[in-house]
């Protein structure tokens, strides 16, 4: 007699999914499948829509990242007008990116993953959360939404709101950065800095406490993607696409991003609204990657900013021998690594005159039929193609989503987690144990909104079925 | 001149003969919300924003074409009145694709302004989401059907001020559109002199300039009253030059 369990919602990540866990006869984990329940449709609705409108569309894919696709969909403007942006415009750009990955990457860690480090995955639900946190460690929680805070600011001041702001286009930025504005920004840095290190010494202790749970959470081997500078360092704006195996080979190297559907193909499932892509040598699904921090801070030579480089070489040992980090709980730990990163970048491009200069736009019409904006968005690489015609109507959009690219790897990882944690013969199945599987999928701080491209909402449901498809066990949350 | 006294929501105010209701109060500081109507064009009374109630008149009138005569009594603010506004902008909402969040207009769209005028919160009749078109061959500017509200300010300022009548409506009813010429692409028009008058009058985000990202393309109108006051008047300065 098979069983079903059913995780519904996933709760603390941005989007709605569920999860299921087949049992077998023994009462043996099957399979587990993360399914995205959400359907947005930009792809094809932006079709018969310019150009230019397009950055100012695409950021409303999400209200975590909008400012990602912004510079990213910017990006693929520029490359259709064939124009080089002003070095202020991509300095800027470059600035904004930063404060976005930032902000997210504070989200993700004090908001939606301490939680369950802090309070323990086994907590009562019901104050397992940022309130949660507030009420057991308020100087922690304050700091970390503080630093959203000041992730959110930066958006402000460059681009007027907060959240879709519209300032980036193709070309370059609409509006030079105000010269009384900079020291508002660099004032913050110093908090900053103290307050990521709260967060990596936190990353540490988590490390330690939860040393026998982390070896089987989403630990495997796979392709690891992510954009590299010129030079190999960490990069997020610009650069080329390495790929590296899980053994530290590179399989690929110096790929041009704008050629990224030559090497990433997109699968679908009738389960999910998510597609899966896989990298296309390989085929699908052997051809599994992931993205982001883990991919990126796996895969780079080095990190340019020093703090952040000390935390690489410390990160790298993780492994041992192998000097790849294949486990996925370490996505927290490459997070936190950004954020430090991010704030040294920040501090550096603040105090590069260049920053403050007036020059930020370029000119041109349509000079090019088909674009590709690429940047690291906060959860991996992000790439927006669009085919236009001469008058710059678009004619077909193509977005490959950070999260969708990490839908193969949150898949075993679900299936790794739910083997060694759930045992169908005690018939019964803690809320703690579910948690844990959801833990594996926030791991990858997924963003459902952008990667589905959100109907629906549902309270925590699970439930144990039999094979005859009744319920033998149910929790709601 | 004949000087005709009448009253507006109780005050007494005096009128030049041929002036409109609408004229008067704009003089006065009352303010009548309007769409179709802008100064140096004809009127046409075609939006119905800017009605009056009247007395000792069933109908309610457009403040734009309907001239005071002696003794009339005039309300411009009434809640039936502000009802039927609200009840315009919101058919005006759900006949079009608004999407004043990523359109170029955002923040200074006069349909938006009179949404915000008449207090729209929510429209109660469904969506049409009507499947209009985007003609962006023109070089410098861009139609898009999508946000047009039919006010024909763009066909009324070519053909009354520029004189070269590149727009003109076809279809009916609910299917009305703007067309170029013998409805062709704008780019391919003859007749259009790429002056930009059109995109300039146009209250929504219908007409821009190519190249305009989200909430970028601010329009100047006022410039139609000069023209209009300059030609009546003989006071062109390029004229006045060319005479020297």
């Amino acid at each position: 007699m098979s069983k079903l369990i059913t995780i519904s919602p996933v709760t603390r990540i941005e989007g709605h999914a569920k999860i299921t866990i087949q049992l077998d006869e023994n009462n043996d984990v099957a399979d587990a499948r993360f399914h995205v329940n959400e359907f947005r449709g930009f792809e094809k609705f932006t079709e018969g829509r310019l150009l230019w409108e397009m950055p100012g569309i695409t950021s409303r894919i999400c209200g975590i990242c909008p400012a990602s696709h912004l510079v990213t969909s910017a990006k693929a403007g520029d490359d259709i007008l064939a124009v080089e942006i002003p070095e202020t415009a991509e300095k800027l750009r470059r600035l904004l990116t930063l404060a976005q990955w930032l902000q997210s990457h504070a989200l993700s860690f004090f908001h939606l993953s301490s939680p369950d480090f802090l309070l323990g995955f086994d907590s009562n639900p019901a104050t397992r959360n940022i309130f949660g946190l507030v009420a057991a460690d308020k100087e922690f929680a304050r700091r970390g939404i503080r630093l959203r805070k000041f992730g959110q600011e930066i958006i402000e001041i460059l681009g007027g709101r907060r959240i879709h702001t519209p300032w980036t286009v193709p070309g370059g930025v609409r509006e030079a950065l105000d010269p009384a504005k900079k020291d508002q920004m660099l004032n913050w840095i110093p908090e900053a800095k103290e307050t990521v290190k709260l967060a990596l010494d936190a990353v540490k202790k988590i490390h330690k406490k939860f040393a026998k749970e982390i070896p089987e959470f989403g630990n495997f081997r796979s392709l690891l993607v992510g954009l590299v500078s010129e030079d190999g360092g960490l990069e997020y704006y610009d650069g080329y696409l390495r790929i590296k195996d899980g053994n530290d080979n590179t399989i690929a190297e110096a790929v041009d991003p704008k050629k990224y559907f030559e090497f990433f193909g997109e699968a679908v499932e009738p389960w999910s609204y998510l597609k899966f892509p896989y990298y296309k040598p390989l085929d699908y699904p052997e051809g599994m990657y992931r993205v982001g921090p883990l991919a990126r801070v796996n895969i780079c030579d080095y990190i340019e900013t020093p703090l952040a480089e000390a935390e690489r070489k410390i990160f790298k040992k993780l492994s041992g021998k192998l000097n790849v980090v294949n486990n996925s709980f370490y996505y927290h730990y490459a997070r936190c690594i950004e954020m430090l990163f991010a704030v040294e970048k920040i501090e550096m491009l603040l105090n590069d005159p260049a920053i403050l200069g007036e020059n930020i736009r370029s000119q041109a019409s349509i000079n090019r039929l088909e674009g590709v904006g690429c940047t690291e968005a906060p959860r991996g690489v992000l790439f927006h193609r669009y085919n236009v015609n001469k008058d710059g109507v678009i004619q077909n959009a193509d977005l490959l989503i950070a999260t969708a690219q990490n839908n193969l790897a949150m898949n075993r990882t679900v299936q790794q987690i739910a083997a060694r944690f759930i045992d169908g013969k005690k018939g019964k199945i803690t809320e703690g144990i579910l948690n844990r599987v959801e833990a594996g999928i926030r791991c990858y701080d997924p963003c459902l909104s952008c990667s589905t491209h959100a109907l629906g909402q549902m309270p925590l449901h699970v439930e144990l079925l039999n094979a005859a498809g009744e319920i033998i066990d149910e929790i709601r949350r | 001149m004949s000087v005709i006294t009448f009253t507006i929501n109780g005050e007494q105010y005096s009128a030049k003969e041929g002036d409109t209701i609408l004229q008067v109060a704009r003089d006065n500081n009352i303010p009548i919300p309007t769409l179709c109507y802008l100064e140096g064009l004809s009127t046409l009374g075609a939006c119905r924003l800017c009605l009056v109630e009247i007395e000792g008149t069933p109908k309610l009138l457009p403040a734009c074409t309907t001239k005071p005569t002696e003794g009339m009594v005039v309300k411009t603010d009434t809640d039936k009145l502000k009802r039927y506004r609200k009840m315009i902008v919101e058919l005006l909402a759900s006949e079009g694709n608004h999407q004043c969040a990523v359109c170029v207009m955002n923040g200074h769209c006069e349909l938006q302004d009179l949404a915000y005028e008449v207090g729209l919160d929510h429209v109660r009749f469904p969506y049409l989401f009507p499947k209009k078109s985007l003609d962006a061959t023109h070089k410098d500017f861009v139609m898009d059907r999508n946000r047009c509200v039919l006010c024909t300010r763009c066909v009324r300022v070519c053909h009354e001020v520029e004189a070269a009548h590149v727009w003109d409506i076809a279809g009916r009813g609910i299917d009305c559109e703007i067309i170029a010429d013998l409805n062709q692409p704008w780019g391919t028009s003859p007749s259009c002199t790429s002056c930009g008058k059109c995109v300039n009058v146009c209250p929504t985000g219908a007409l821009f300039e190519k190249g305009a990202t989200i909430g970028e393309m601010e329009k100047e109108r006022g410039f139609i009253k000069f023209i209009v006051n300059a030609r009546k008047k003989h006071e062109w300065v390029r004229v006045a030059e060319e005479d020297e």
